[in-house]
């Protein structure tokens, strides 16, 4: 975290020369979103619903492989689901319903199959995003947000907070460095105690800087306003690319209601 | 942990979203009428602090730690409607750039954690100041009850969300109880950091905490027969 370039919020961007990365990023943020409804829309008590599921994964890993993201990444990326993973498989257990036997335990079948359609869904959203993470930097991302005509407050405090996340979590650093070279391990109370004070002065720097910011901004003529120049045109293919994803993923939901 | 993509049906998530998209929309008109042109830089710092904080590991009770979710805190540092703009911020940049808590779902989890948690929250902290004796004392503990408190209620009210538009079939007590359980031990954890930082604030900016204003007496003008800086000798 330490380094110039790299930092909190850039942690998961890759840069690279892909079709996917160089893709206007609002044209990414519908795509994937677009992918994510999709994926919810499709029914879990149908019985195609798994072959469903494994045609949606063919389609992301394409992407992904399109984009060049190792599947290292990608696997990094579904750290962040393990908690409803735990959920997941509880619900074959705790589900009422007619029982079917799986490996010699009699678990409920609907419980199997919703447990199992909630984790193929949010393995799948977060594989699209985790694609969308590692191709976009920061900035883009914020960038294609506005065009999406997110509030213009929120815009600037995404802004402000991105520019500064990497600032804020140096100096969260540079005081573990101090702490733990003056001998601190977190034990007990009296660690609350010093970590309290730690947050606590990295409160109060966070928001005198940004009162400082505030000031240098008003003396350069800040109004209230940030002027960006003129948003760069899309090219028609720029949405057909990137619209590939959901369309894939569209005709396999169809065929499956079709076919199924 | 956050709400992931497919868990809730689209009713639901389009119902929690509009909820979502009223409140913080409300919440800009609000924070900009408390910060007025400060709004952008203060919140956006803010929530880099939020955002830095929650990467602090803090010990609690028997060897177990926790991390810092933040909303009551952030609601009592810096108000509650910026507190929303700034939870809201944080939800929407680990969305879209760590994947974690769906962008169908960002709407729910902006209902669960930036609006139930800090109105809730808050709520609480100022029935509390209101009750309680005005000293650092009584701010603290009217904090530490309030962020105990937005943990459950937050869990509580995904259950709910849950009950109406998740699995059919699904023992609803069973899951309220644990949700419950779970979450009023890591309310446990939120109310003991919430103090800690809290109080570490007031020990040094107690004019940044928002929520102690009410602590503040305006010093009273005074007049001195001998001019001022007469005796200055440093």
């Amino acid at each position: 975290m330490g380094a110039g370039h790299g930092g909190a919020l850039t942690a998961r961007y890759v840069g690279g020369t892909t079709r996917v990365h160089r893709l206007e990023p609002h044209v990414k943020l519908v795509a994937v979103l677009a992918f994510a409804l999709v994926v919810v829309a499709t029914p879990v008590h149908a019985a195609w619903a798994p072959a469903a599921y494994a045609g949606y994964l063919v389609v992301v890993l394409a992407v992904a492989a399109v984009a060049r993201v190792r599947p290292g990444r990608l696997a990094r990326g579904l750290v962040v689901e393990l908690p409803f993973v735990a959920f997941a498989l509880l619900l074959p257990f705790v589900t009422a319903g007619p029982r079917v036997e799986v490996l010699g335990l009699a678990v409920s079948r609907s419980g199997l199959e919703t447990g199992g359609g909630l984790l193929a869904k949010a393995t799948l959203s977060v594989l699209a995003a985790t694609v969308l993470a590692v191709t976009t930097e920061p900035r883009a991302l914020l960038r294609g947000l506005q065009r999406l005509r997110l509030p213009a407050v929120l815009v600037q405090i995404l802004m402000f907070m991105i520019r500064y996340a990497d600032v804020v979590t140096g100096e969260l650093q540079r005081m573990r460095v101090a702490r733990e070279s003056r001998g601190f391990r977190a034990r007990g109370a009296a660690g609350l105690r010093v970590l309290g004070a730690t947050a606590g002065s990295l409160f109060v720097r966070s928001y005198e800087r940004g009162e400082r910011v505030h000031l240098a901004m008003l003396s350069r003529g800040y109004d209230g306003h940030l002027r960006t120049g003129p948003a760069a045109a899309v090219r028609p293919r720029a949405w057909a690319t990137a619209l590939t994803l959901p369309v894939a993923a569209a005709a396999v939901l169809t065929a499956g209601f079709v076919l199924g | 942990m956050h709400v992931p993509d497919g868990f809730l049906d689209p009713a639901t998530s389009v119902a929690t979203g509009a909820l979502a998209v009223g409140v913080v929309a409300l919440a800009i008109r609000r924070a900009e009428r408390e910060l007025d042109d400060r709004a952008a830089p203060l919140a956006g710092l803010t929530a880099a602090f939020v955002f830095a904080a929650q990467m602090i590991n803090f010990p609690v009770a028997g060897g177990t730690s926790g991390h810092l979710i933040g909303a009551v805190l952030t609601a009592v540092l810096v108000g509650p409607w910026t507190a929303i703009l700034c939870m809201t911020v944080v939800l929407l940049v680990q969305a879209v750039l760590f994947a974690d808590g769906g962008l169908t779902a960002l709407g729910t989890n902006v209902t669960l954690m930036a609006v139930v948690s800090v109105v809730l929250g808050y709520g609480v902290f100022r029935l509390l100041t209101a009750v309680l004796p005005r000293t650092r004392g009584g701010l603290l503990a009217a904090a530490a009850t309030a962020a105990f408190l937005s943990v459950p209620a937050a869990a509580l009210a995904f259950v709910a969300l849950f009950a109406v538009g998740g699995v059919a079939g699904v023992p609803l007590g069973a899951v309220a109880a644990a949700m419950g359980g779970v979450h009023l031990l890591i309310g446990v954890g939120e109310a003991a950091i919430t103090v800690a930082v809290l109080g570490a604030v007031l020990a040094v900016r107690p004019d940044l905490v928002h929520g102690a204003t009410h602590l503040h007496q305006a010093a009273p003008l005074q007049s001195r027969a001998e001019p001022v800086g007469a005796g200055i000798t440093r």
